[in-house]
């Protein structure tokens, strides 16, 4: 396929996306993500009959939260696609890096940067 | 179990805005099973009150421990080799476990991270329910195992009352009549004869009505 997506994006593989928890998202915010999308199979499909319904609830959480210390939910967005369509992970990849783009840089990453000058 | 509820992380941020070092103080017992206050959702308000603090270019520290109870001595001990690291701590255990945290550290205010609710069972994950009022003088066995302390909305001994309705309390359509509870397990168990009993009146002492309660064990105190 040699399908491309944005550099920018890195991707984290887990098991399920059952694994990724609310603190694993507000991790990455702190360390400076600009945005964290969980990318899980389609819903009534995982393996583990609800693991991407939990990390869908998780996200929600992460977005919630990170709206109220004004880093923005936005941010924040799970996508779901079936492990045979690799051209719409590279349409995630897009959407998000255009969305994040749009968001611009995590506040925490400048605050970060003010806070050392 | 205690169940607790998180309180909005507003309040949180506002409460805690003066500290430079703050603990967030984690159960791992009953608020654990709510998921309002166990080492998770300490390291989740950890985690956000950092950033909130940074964003607003406030430098604070903030620790997260998670200790087995907050409820008993031998637990709080662990941290007082490193309280005096902190200008605060947030408990996020239920009431006891500020409290107790608080009357031991004397020196370290101690702030409430959740709101107690009640002692309940999970009826299904998030969603919680009250079943014990702790009134200090169980009925149960003569109620069929339904308490119409914690399940009815008047505590009635002799019911129902005149707004139980298609098996719903008056006060809310969600809310199932204790005293029909009630008869419709004696019936399933039988024991529908005992209904007939009237309950004599009960003595409130035992309940918050005669003020903070204790209990004195002499058979098992060293």
């Amino acid at each position: 396929m040699r399908l491309n997506y944005p550099t920018n994006v890195k991707i984290i593989r887990v098991p399920c996306t059952g694994k990724v928890d609310t603190i694993h998202i507000l991790r990455a915010f702190e360390k400076g993500a600009d945005g964290v999308c969980v990318i899980g199979c389609m819903e009534g499909d995982c393996h583990y009959n609800s693991g991407n319904f939990r990390a869908r609830k998780r996200v929600e959480q992460a977005s919630h939260l990170l709206e109220q210390i004004g880093i923005g939910g936005e941010r924040v967005k799970m996508f779901n696609l079936s492990s045979g369509e690799g051209p719409r992970f590279a349409q995630y990849a897009v959407e998000m890096t255009e969305r994040v783009t749009a968001l611009g840089p995590n506040p925490i990453k400048l605050a970060r940067k003010r806070a050392a000058a | 179990m205690i169940v607790a509820d998180k309180k909005p992380i507003e309040e949180i941020i506002e409460t805690t805005r003066n500290f430079k070092r703050l603990l967030i103080l984690g159960c791992n017992e009953c608020v654990t099973v709510c998921e309002a206050g166990g080492k998770k959702e300490v390291g989740i308000l950890a985690s956000a009150l950092r950033m909130n603090a940074l964003n607003q270019g406030r430098e604070v520290k903030i620790d997260e421990i998670t200790l087995e109870r907050q409820c008993d001595h031998e637990y709080l001990e662990e941290i007082r080799n490193v309280v005096d690291q902190y200008d605060g701590i947030l408990s996020i255990a239920c009431g006891v476990g500020v409290q107790f945290t608080a009357e031991k550290y004397q020196a370290t205010p101690v702030l409430p991270g959740v709101n107690t609710k009640f002692m309940g069972a999970t009826e299904k994950r998030g969603l919680w329910v009250e079943r014990c009022q702790g009134c200090g003088q169980c009925i149960l066995a003569t109620t069929g195992g339904i308490c119409p302390v914690s399940r009815c909305a008047k505590r009635l001994f002799n019911g129902p009352c005149g707004g139980s309705g298609n098996g719903k309390c008056e006060i809310s359509k969600e809310v199932d009549c204790a005293w029909q509870l009630i008869i419709d397990r004696m019936k399933a168990l039988g024991t529908l004869e005992d209904y007939e009993k009237l309950s004599p009146i009960k003595d409130w002492s035992t309940d918050r009505a005669g003020g903070p309660r204790k209990v004195v064990r002499e058979d098992v105190q060293l």
